[in-house]
């Protein structure tokens, strides 16, 4: 599954343990794909000494902050980026 | 910019955690898997690297229209341009603020921050509360440190989760034509570089 600029995605809800590069607060939000960083070995598996290969496609991914919290207090143009790999993302079909 | 470094321990006091890395690296001298000068480099390395790096980048920027889009599109080739090659392989992602948009960086699960161009973090950048309060609640955060987020603009939130550093391209203050490409350099602060304040222009005095 690769992702084009623009594609709406959700963070996987996984409560996948260990060495995890997905935070906490963006599980089951979501977002869009802004642009692909590049490809990276897999920090998963990397920091318990393992090669990380194959290398992961990482995202920049967006989020309004409206999005993530409730009582978000600015206006509802303000957004947060965050690096995303390709593992964590599921397309949104969402309507809204 | 001083010289001075105010993350140096207090001579005498040796936390536990310090005390462990020195373990850690005396039984990886003894085995061989490091050398004495490669610990020396890696210390040289790091000293070398501080906020002036990241405020000759911003300058050069503010006064060099085609060194500025390189900035931004890649941050590394920028930073070699000035001779400050970084060794760590991660990227460098350079965010340009503009009247429009702020940016605050942040790291949420650690403290990840452009180290290989401005050296070690502030002990504030790494503190739980600046981690979790910069994503959730960032113009009062900016504004705790002096700033007030444009009204009417964005407020851009970097979390920097994986392997790209970043570091903020601050707008370049008025009332600044008539100073030199040093001059410049002295008003971009850490704290600006991190998206938490802003360069000001220096105070004039003696105006009537």
């Amino acid at each position: 599954m690769t992702f084009e600029p623009g594609a709406r995605v959700r963070v996987l809800p996984s409560e996948k343990p260990g060495h995890v590069r997905t935070p906490a607060y963006l599980k089951g939000k979501v977002g869009w794909v802004e642009s692909l960083i590049g490809e990276f070995p897999n920090p998963e598996e990397l920091a318990y000494g393992h090669s990380g290969l194959p290398e992961r496609p990482l995202y920049k991914v967006g989020f309004r902050q409206t999005d993530l919290w409730q009582d978000y207090i600015g206006p509802a143009e303000d957004f947060l980026y965050a690096d995303i790999y390709e593992h964590w993302l599921e397309p949104e079909r969402g309507t809204t | 910019m001083s010289d001075h470094h105010s993350h140096e321990e207090p001579v005498g006091i040796t936390s536990p955690y310090a005390a462990r890395i020195r373990s850690i690296e005396a039984l990886l001298l003894e085995k061989g898997i490091l050398t004495e000068p490669e610990v020396q480099d890696s210390i040289s390395y790091m000293e070398a690297r501080s906020p002036a790096n990241g405020a000759k980048l911003v300058a050069r920027a503010w006064v060099d229209p085609d060194f500025k889009a390189l900035l931004l599109s890649d941050g590394k080739a920028a930073a070699s341009e000035l001779g400050m090659a970084p060794k760590h392989p991660a990227e460098l992602i350079v965010v340009e603020n503009t009247p429009e948009v702020h940016n605050l960086i942040v790291c949420t699960l650690c403290s990840c921050y452009p180290r290989a161009i401005l050296g070690r973090p502030p002990d504030w950048y790494k503190s739980f509360e600046y981690r979790s309060r910069a994503v959730k609640e960032p113009r009062a955060v900016i504004r705790e440190f002096g700033f007030e987020p444009p009204e009417g603009g964005e407020v851009i939130v970097h979390d920097s989760t994986a392997d790209v550093r970043y570091m903020v391209l601050p707008m370049r203050p008025t009332d600044t034509e008539d100073l030199s490409e040093e001059e410049l350099a002295e008003l971009v602060t850490r704290d600006s570089l991190v998206g938490v304040n802003v360069p000001r222009a220096p105070s004039r005095t003696g105006h009537g």
